[in-house]
């Protein structure tokens, strides 16, 4: 049982903090939010050169060997500044299908983009009818001589304007739900066929809704098996999950800080409004909560590494759920003790709370992970 | 960083389990189990067995008798404990009075109490509460008077947890009434035999005798029997206090409870099938098993903590263990209630009497009506919110 950070680990922490201070304030955030496609260039290439985009991948592939806790700690620091340039979309995820199903071909043409930051990536799952449920999946691609085309819809792809790849969940076999029958396949985003309606989100990311009309890729674009990749999409969505149960515990502590602040700050009938009993306590309970989702952060992260599908999914789901409670708690009670302040665009402490909550409807609400877990019984 | 136990620390963890299977009482596990009253003589021949081994004053400094274990180590012996289940030490002896001996009591003291209280020679009892002084403890009112070599005490403590056991009390006595109510406070131990003294017993909602009534009606106790020094028996208060948070949240106890909700609730029916297929059922219990999960890992860390603050000053974050913990053992009684449905009904009128035939569902309802209780005892849930609030955010 060891909860520290190795010295090299502690190292990365210290230069992610450091290089978010100098380029990411928040008027500096409100700058590149105005940038084409919502993020700055600069920045990315930023993350390139302190080998952050290389972090997750293994030596031999050009990264540098980085395992789960190195992500929580960029992802937590990432979540405190409030970073909206695409690394869960590039790097956890489309790093992650290339790392954990990618054949040496697929890593040797698109990891060296991903790390030197020319290239980014979208994943294309959500479907109309799918919600949550991964193996729900209509997109369908047709063998067809030498390779794939691909007919159907996907919704709210993030980094989807502006990614150089989509990474697609198709059904090759089989019906709506079916387990098997589902594969991933590497889509160029210029590809002829695909047609891109681009929006804002509601934390200021940048998504888009995707269609895909006869779309030919080659055989080779499939990662992993064809017929049966559901289980590594699962692991990438694990991935992604305990990357954002990281990002949300930096969130929640910058909020609980923010709100504490203000709370020693803000005076109405002539004293701080820190000094009633009725929001101390409220804070008391925020932090009671913070605690106890930066213990599943970490459960989560060490879980993600494990190998047993079943074990590792039920971890991650518990994370899930603890995220999602304690996120909901902290997010609404820093508005409320922020009071008319925390309703305004221009305050920081909203932001937090509209990413906050956009954390929860991605990867599975705190209900549909409870129901999982619910379902798979103990906890290890 | 790495969250599974190392393999010294999984290897200590069976040789723990070991001894218990080897040592503990079927009966008093089985009673253990199914929430029945443990006799006085059952846990005392328990912990006697445990310090035998050199196991009872184990947090101790192993000049005392304690066993140097790392903090991991002390919390898989707890766990362990909570799990199997057996009795854990008495609190009052070695998790409270015993570390005040040893770290502000003479020479004389430390020899004569802390071998007494390693073997449960003497069963302690705590005498801190009063009617008037619950949450704002300061507030104590119960004198001792100096006259010569000797105390006398009049007043009254009250909630004194098994004090119908004890042999001795260790309380908080207002020496000084015109200094500031912190400041005039001395930490006196005594035999509870002593001329003057009344023990009453309290009977609470669950219809059990658990904790009592104290009075002390012109009670003479030698000067010696004075812990530290005079007036200081406020901080000595707070240490102990502080020494008994990190253990409270009882994380153990409700893996335990939620052992054996996941056994019953397999055969238990409700609408038809097994109350572990009833969705919502199913649900209340994986929630509060992902708490529970949240919040062992959460001691982990403040345990792994400890060292950086300092002899005898606890990390005030864990005040949120005790309201976590306070919660789980809550949630989990009353799962459990929920689970035996109409069969909550009947009430045993003598819940303490060792009736074997007794079903143990007869239990469950005090059991739930008697946790109300950790979120009140030991600062309550409120003071524990005052204490993040100042200690922790500072406000």
């Amino acid at each position: 049982m060891d909860f520290n950070l190795s010295e090299e680990q502690r190292l990365l922490k210290e230069s992610v903090d450091g290089l978010l201070t100098d380029v990411y304030a928040f008027d500096q955030r409100k700058k590149y939010l105005k940038e084409k496609g919502g993020w700055s260039r600069v920045v990315w290439s930023r993350f390139a050169q302190q080998g952050l985009l290389g972090l997750p991948f293994a030596e031999a592939d050009g990264g540098f060997g980085g395992g789960g806790v190195e992500t929580m700690i960029l992802m937590e620091a990432f979540g405190r500044a409030l970073v909206v340039e695409p690394y869960l979309a590039t790097v956890v995820i489309g790093g992650g299908f290339l790392r954990h199903g990618g054949s040496n071909v697929q890593k040797a043409a698109h990891l060296p983009g991903i790390i030197d930051g020319s290239k980014t990536f979208g994943f294309a799952q959500l479907e109309k009818n799918s919600r949550y449920d991964l193996n729900d999946v209509t997109t369908f691609a047709k063998k067809s001589g030498d390779g794939w085309v691909i007919d159907g819809e996907k919704f709210v792809v993030l980094n989807g304007e502006n990614a150089d790849t989509l990474i697609v969940t198709v059904r090759t076999k089989g019906a709506q739900r079916d387990s098997s029958g589902i594969a991933v396949l590497l889509v160029p985003a210029d590809a002829r066929g695909i047609s891109k309606k681009s929006y804002l989100t509601q934390d200021g990311l940048h998504a888009a809704d995707v269609s895909f009309t006869s779309v030919e890729v080659a055989r080779a674009a499939a990662i992993g098996d064809p017929e049966n990749a559901l289980p590594l999409v699962e692991r990438v969505a694990d991935d992604a999950r305990a990357a954002l149960c990281a990002e949300a515990v930096g969130l929640m502590d910058e909020s609980l800080k923010a709100t504490v602040d203000y709370m020693k700050t803000r005076k109405q009938f002539g004293v701080p409004i820190g000094s009633f009993q009725s929001l101390q306590h409220r804070a008391a309970d925020m932090f009671v909560v913070l605690e106890q989702a930066r213990s599943m952060s970490m459960y989560a992260t060490m879980a993600a590494d494990i190998d047993n599908a079943a074990e590792r999914a039920k971890a991650v789901a518990a994370a899930k759920v603890q995220i999602g409670r304690s996120g909901k708690f902290i997010g609404q009670q820093s508005i409320q003790l922020h009071g008319g302040i925390g309703m305004t665009m221009a305050a920081k402490i909203g932001h937090y709370f509209k990413r906050l909550t956009m954390i929860e409807h991605t990867f599975g609400d705190a209900d549909y992970h409870l129901r999982r877990v619910s379902e798979t019984g103990v906890l290890a | 960083m790495d969250l599974v136990f190392t393999e010294k620390e999984q290897a200590f963890r069976h040789q723990v389990r070991q001894f218990l299977r080897d040592n503990v009482s079927p009966q008093v596990q089985r009673k253990m189990i199914e929430g029945r009253h443990v006799s006085k003589e059952e846990m005392v021949t328990w912990w006697r067995i445990l310090n035998k081994k050199g196991w009872n004053v184990s947090p101790w400094p192993k000049e005392y008798g304690g066993t140097g274990w790392s903090s991991v180590q002390h919390y898989i012996f707890r766990e362990e404990l909570q799990m199997y289940p057996a009795p854990t030490p008495l609190a009052f002896g070695v998790g409270m009075v015993g570390p005040v001996i040893y770290t502000f009591g003479n020479e004389a003291q430390k020899q004569y109490y802390l071998p007494r209280i390693a073997n449960v020679d003497d069963w302690w009892c705590q005498g801190f509460s009063e009617p008037g002084a619950g949450s704002d403890l300061a507030s104590l009112t119960t004198k001792a008077e100096r006259r010569g070599d000797k105390w006398i005490i009049n007043g009254q403590k009250t909630w004194t947890t098994l004090a119908q056991h004890a042999d001795m009390i260790f309380c908080l006595c207002r020496t000084d009434s015109s200094a500031k109510k912190q400041m005039g406070i001395s930490f006196i131990v005594f035999c509870l035999d002593s001329k003057g003294v009344t023990v009453r017993p309290i009977q609470t909602i669950d219809g059990g005798h658990e904790v009592n009534e104290v009075f002390f009606d012109d009670v003479e106790v030698s000067y010696e029997n004075l812990i530290g020094e005079e007036n200081k028996g406020w901080d000595y208060a707070k240490f102990l206090l502080g020494n008994e948070r990190t253990g409270i949240a009882r994380v153990g106890v409700s893996k335990e409870r939620i052992r054996r909700i996941r056994e019953l609730a397999a055969t238990f029916e409700s609408g038809g099938r097994p109350m572990i297929e009833d969705p919502m059922f199913r649900e209340k219990l994986a929630i509060s098993e992902i708490e529970l999960k949240a919040l062992e890992l959460t001691q982990l860390r403040i345990v792994a903590d400890e060292g950086k603050y300092g002899k005898g000053k606890s990390n005030p974050a864990s005040s949120m263990l005790k309201i976590k913990g306070s919660q789980s053992q809550q949630t989990a009684t009353e799962l459990l209630m929920e689970m035996i449905g109409p069969f909550a009904a009947p009430y045993n009128e003598h819940p303490d009497s060792p009736d074997e035939a007794m079903d143990w569902i007869v239990q469950m309802a005090p059991s739930y009506f008697n946790n109300r209780k950790v979120s009140i005892y030991g600062g309550s849930d409120e003071i524990q919110r005052n204490i993040i609030a100042k200690a922790v955010l500072g406000l």
